[in-house]
């Protein structure tokens, strides 16, 4: 069963990066920003699966700091500099964001 | 000098730093509004950062800094492959707990770098930390210690090679 | 031009560990493991990429807004990741079956039990 469930994985994984570094015609950068989207997706499939709160709020905490590469990767692609702002900000609301939930989750509440 | 102005002039120093690194300091006017707000942040959340008296040279602490970095650095690229050899793997290799170490250092300073070194050195997630007897509760991933209960053989394992370095930095 | 190689092959190597940190988000079984391979290897996977960034650029206002986002990512990242996995244990999230020891809980057991 287990085998079954890898094996199936990575036949996903091989199709994806074969039509994305063979298949479509772009810019590198372009290509590598796939990867890093396709990478989101599965953490997008942790927060819909979930099973208990303290996951969904693992996979939040993970999305934030993605994002800063993207944003990063998309910078150096314009060649603007203003997109790292952006990511400047994005890591201190998310950061802030998961201290607070952590804190409800543990029961306690904010002002604590 | 106190320590508590000490404190606020680093602190103030330090932001007006970050501020000069993100503006690009065309006109005076964009001086002015720097050292304006951290001047304000110095004042309000200055006396938090430094709440002891130093005890060693500067230039010291700076070199065991350098040292303790380039140890880090070499630990957390082997925590990479470690991770990435267990998630590739098929029938995942792990033996998960949790187990508990102790720890010598008395700054709360130190203890902060300590736990954020251990979490992102191989296997080892920091938990939670007991202050008043100096003990931390670790996650550990694969554990390879016979005895798991016995705290000085998992100290040995997990925490003494920074702990020796960051009592030359910290104190 | 011997900047963009070293620059690209960072960034390469930051993307393939931020999907190996992914992954063990997905296939690891319970909220202690995910938290440990998610954080330590996007950590360092972002933090390869903004170096790659700074190497192309240079010391230019991206580079410089590169390096205070590496030195956030590193003092904030396992702050949360402490603070989520406190909060899960004291939320009475128990580890996976193939654990072993799980000495924080015995302690607080043991704890509340003298106190009571």
């Amino acid at each position: 069963m287990k085998i079954i469930r890898w094996v199936t994985g990575l036949i996903i994984v091989a199709l994806f990066m074969y039509f994305n570094f063979f298949i479509i015609e772009s810019n590198t950068l372009i290509k590598l920003i796939n990867v890093l989207l396709f990478s989101i997706l599965f953490v997008l499939i942790r927060v819909i699966i979930g099973r208990t709160a303290a996951d969904r709020l693992v996979a939040v905490d993970i999305l934030g700091v993605l994002t800063i590469g993207i944003l990063a990767l998309l910078g150096l692609f314009y060649n603007e500099s203003f997109f790292m702002d952006i990511g400047l900000i994005w890591a201190l609301l998310s950061f802030i964001a998961t201290l607070s939930f952590a804190k409800i989750l543990e029961g306690r509440s904010l002002d604590d | 000098m106190k320590i508590k102005t000490r404190s606020r002039l680093i602190v103030f120093l330090l932001s007006a730093l970050v501020w000069f690194a993100l503006t690009s300091m065309k006109n005076w006017q964009e001086v002015f509004v720097g050292l304006l707000l951290s001047l304000l942040v110095s004042l309000i959340a200055g006396q938090f950062l430094i709440t002891t008296e130093k005890t060693k040279h500067l230039f010291l602490r700076s070199l065991a800094f350098a040292k303790y970095l380039f140890r880090f650095i070499w630990e957390m690229i082997k925590a990479n492959f470690h991770v990435a050899y267990i998630v590739l793997h098929p029938n995942l290799p792990i033996k998960p707990g949790i187990v508990k170490v102790k720890t010598k250092l008395t700054k709360d300073s130190a203890r902060t770098v300590l736990c954020n070194s251990i979490t992102l050195t191989p296997g080892t997630m920091t938990v939670d930390i007991n202050p008043d007897k100096n003990e931390i509760y670790i996650h550990w991933i694969d554990i390879v210690t016979k005895d798991y209960h016995n705290i000085d053989e998992n100290t040995a394992t997990i925490s003494a090679k920074f702990e020796k370095l960051l009592k030359e930095v910290f104190e | 031009m011997i900047n963009e190689i070293i620059g690209t092959v960072l960034i390469c190597a930051g993307i393939a560990f931020d999907f190996f940190g992914v992954l063990g988000l997905v296939r690891l079984p319970d909220v202690y493991n995910r938290l440990q391979a998610a954080t330590k290897c996007v950590t360092f996977g972002t933090a390869g990429i903004l170096l790659g960034v700074l190497i192309i650029q240079g010391f230019n206002a991206f580079g410089i807004k590169c390096i205070i986002g590496i030195i956030f990512i590193f003092l904030t990242s396992p702050v949360g990741a402490h603070a989520i996995s406190r909060a899960a244990h004291r939320a009475g999230i128990k580890l996976t079956r193939e654990s072993i020891v799980d000495i924080y809980a015995e302690d607080k057991e043991l704890k509340e039990s003298s106190t009571n």
